[in-house]
């Protein structure tokens, strides 16, 4: 499904990514750790396409397509989700308004026509329903005064709204008390499909407990330096990044 | 160059859509302005003696006045002797029904979307078309009639309900109260009228939409509406122009006058033409517009979705006079490239226990300047006056100005006054949010400046809230920076 290689990428004069070489197919979910200042979410702003980061060198294929090649509504448009880390109010638009907009204007890009009030509100209605959120939440303006829970509970029922094939969560367990990340976990657990991949990005372990990924790597200094299993993702907790370090300095 | 003013550039590009002229056969007045011109205007009308009187009055008192300097804008001087003031569509008889009236005429106010066949109009909004400075049509008056409300052209009132326009013409804006308010008095030639009788509830929205065609015309209407005790009446008023080089003066007055326990409700959606993206052309829009709560526990409700005019000078006032009345002012102010508005509104509350209320949102894109100007006055015997002014202006890109200047004179201890202001830009990161959902940008702008306008536009009938949002869209599209 997506497919990167030796992926370079600065912002300004500032070398960030040192050539990442990451496979994700579809059915997997891939967790990307790393210290702070790794590189993690830098990795998740290239692949949305924020302007504020030059691609330097490699490539990156998302289901055949070029997908540098992009502008970021057409890759959200061919199935990339972000779930941000700090996710924007917009004063005066309501999540449903905004998710009518998002899915219609996607629709049209996959050449289906726009959906009725009727189908729509059964579409979020069900949506709601699985990610646990309430509708007085949704007729808010968007992120506008809610609570670190509530707007990472928003950014889940917005996926679940648009239907990814790649989701990408960016540090969502930040500013989560347990419970909170108990009932976004299980909304990204409910997502999963055999078609959809996700890519989980977190400096912590905690999240992993309740999405369990297939694979965890670990960046350091813009690189990948060590994969492997979810065991993986328990000895970092135990033994801390220092190992890491050490060892790709060594290295 | 980045992205984002490239879109800029592309949408600031786009045409006025309003654009066209049609040929209409006019009836002109020489050019300039005297003591002739305006009794040859008088004289087209066939005006009563008294009228004409009035006109020469403040004629008069225009020669001695001098044009204001305090709005924060600049334009050249005008030359008022090159000015015509008088320009009329061409049509041998005054029709006294649809079928009559010219179908150019018609087919112009189709072109704008505005229906004048009676039976094609959706949810009864009655419309009075002015186009120059004359009414051409009328609709759903024989049903208003029944009500005992009447809506007609100004003129026409003149002639039917002389003791009615006598009683209030100037009334709630004297001749002399301003520059172009002297002005237009002279010289106004047409508008509408209406008035709601006791205690009637207008069933449908009253409209007028006004159009300029003729080059080096002004326009100079007049507006007047009286609500008798207890009526409610909702008021909705359109304005486009054509793209002409040269720019075009637009001094219209509006009255409205409530009396006791009766409310109006009048809403502007204004679209004359802007000028071009280097700023040639354009309406001057200066206009008077006040209204005077009489009687107690009346209300006078602004609500303005201003986009067009080179230069827009406009402070729709409330006077709020008797004893628990409501005055409100809700706007939204648009402007882009050379565009220039110095607007706002004036509480005046003279009455005890007065409330009034300003919600205020302007939004600058391109090289334009935006001013909010606002007066909150309370008087020595309105104990128990309250404000709440908010005054909020958005910036998009990094050439344009956003000014904010409110005045607040108080003079009785008991009155509650609170103002609050905003400055926002609009944020790569709420752009980049939406186009990450799959919106482009220029749906994000859209999307993101009608969520700031929202509570003006709530303010605003149906049928002119969905006017309004596209037109928002239009004039800003993409203007981020």
């Amino acid at each position: 499904m997506l497919s990167i290689k030796n992926l370079q990428a600065k912002i300004g004069e500032k070398q960030i990514l040192n050539g990442i070489d990451l496979q994700v197919n579809a059915g997997e979910v891939h967790a990307i750790m790393g210290p702070n200042g790794s590189g993690k979410s830098t990795l998740a702003s290239v692949l949305s396409g924020r302007e504020d980061y030059e691609v330097s060198g490699g490539e990156v294929y998302f289901l055949g397509k070029d997908l540098l090649e992009l502008s970021p509504e057409d890759r959200a448009r061919e199935g990339i989700f972000m779930a941000f880390q700090y996710p924007v109010e917009i004063p005066g638009v309501s999540t449903i308004n905004f998710m009518k907009t998002a899915l219609n204007q996607i629709r049209e890009y996959r050449g289906q026509q726009a959906l009725d009030a009727v189908s729509f509100l059964q579409l979020m209605k069900e949506k709601m329903k699985l990610v646990e959120i309430d509708q007085s939440l949704l007729n808010r303006s968007l992120n506008e005064g809610f609570s670190g829970g509530e707007k990472k509970r928003n950014e889940i029922f917005q996926m679940a709204m648009l239907e990814p094939k790649l989701a990408i969560l960016d540090e969502t367990d930040s500013g989560l008390d347990i419970d909170a990340l108990r009932i976004v976990a299980n909304g990204v657990n409910k997502l999963r499909t055999k078609n959809n991949a996700t890519i989980v990005v977190t400096h912590y372990q905690r999240l992993l407990d309740y999405i369990v990924p297939d694979y965890v790597h670990v960046l350091y200094k813009g690189k990948i330096v060590k994969s492997g299993s979810k065991e993986l993702a328990l000895e970092l907790e135990a033994k801390g990044y220092d190992w890491i370090k050490s060892e790709a300095t060594v290295a | 160059m980045s992205k984002s003013n490239q879109v800029l550039e592309e949408i600031t590009s786009k045409e006025y859509e309003h654009g066209w002229t049609v040929n209409l056969e006019a009836d002109e007045a020489p050019k300039g302005l005297s003591e002739d011109i305006v009794r040859f205007i008088s004289a087209k009308k066939n005006e009563p003696e008294w009228l004409l009187e009035w006109r020469l009055k403040a004629f008069r008192q225009w020669q001695k006045m001098v044009e204001p300097k305090w709005p924060n804008v600049t334009y050249p001087a005008i030359n008022y002797q090159d000015i015509i003031y008088y320009s009329a569509p061409k049509q041998k008889v005054k029709p006294t029904s649809l079928e009559e009236v010219d179908p150019e005429l018609i087919k112009t106010f189709e072109k704008l979307g505005i229906s004048l066949t009676e039976q094609k109009r959706l949810t009864g909004v009655a419309v009075d078309a002015v186009i120059d400075s004359v009414s051409v049509a009328t609709t759903f008056k024989e049903k208003l009639s029944e009500l005992g409300i009447i809506f007609c052209s100004f003129s026409e009132a003149v002639k039917e309900h002389p003791e009615l326009v006598k009683k209030y013409l100037g009334s709630v804006v004297p001749m002399t109260d301003n520059y172009f308010a002297a002005l237009n008095s002279a010289v106004f030639s047409d508008g509408s009228f209406c008035y709601i009788p006791k205690g009637v509830r207008c069933p449908m929205e009253l409209s007028t939409y006004f159009r300029i065609n003729a080059a080096n015309t002004g326009q100079f209407e007049r507006t007047l509406i009286v609500a008798d005790e207890g009526s409610y009446v909702s008021y909705l008023e359109g304005c486009t122009a054509p793209m002409r080089d040269e720019n075009q003066l637009h001094a219209a007055v509006v009255e409205l006058y409530t009396m006791k326990g009766a409310e109006i409700k009048y809403s502007t959606v204004q679209n004359w033409y802007p000028g071009d993206k280097q700023g040639k052309g354009g309406i001057y829009n200066f206009v008077t517009k006040r209204g005077l709560c009489a009687g107690d526990h009346s209300k006078i409700s602004w609500t303005q979705v201003e986009t067009g005019s080179a230069i827009t000078w406009k402070y729709p006032s409330c006077v709020l006079k008797g004893d628990y009345s409501v005055g409100e002012f809700y706007s939204v102010a648009v402007t882009n490239n050379y565009q220039q508005a110095d607007t706002g509104t004036k509480m005046i509350h003279i009455g005890k226990n007065t409330r009034s209320r300003i919600v205020s949102k302007g939004i600058s894109a391109g090289k334009s300047q935006n001013s909010y100007r606002g007066q909150v006055h309370v008087m020595k015997r309105a104990a128990n006056a309250r404000n709440h002014s908010q005054c909020d202006s958005l910036l998009m890109g990094d050439q344009c100005g956003a000014h904010t200047f409110p005045y607040i004179d108080v003079e009785n201890n008991s009155a509650r006054i609170e103002h609050e202001a905003t400055t926002s830009k609009i944020g790569e990161d709420q752009i980049f949010y939406c186009l990450q959902r799959g919106i482009d940008e220029e749906s994000a702008v859209a999307l993101i400046v009608n969520g700031y306008a929202k509570e003006v536009l709530n303010q605003l009938p149906m049928e002119f809230a969905v006017e309004a949002q596209k037109l928002l869209a239009l004039t800003l599209e993409g203007s981020v920076g």
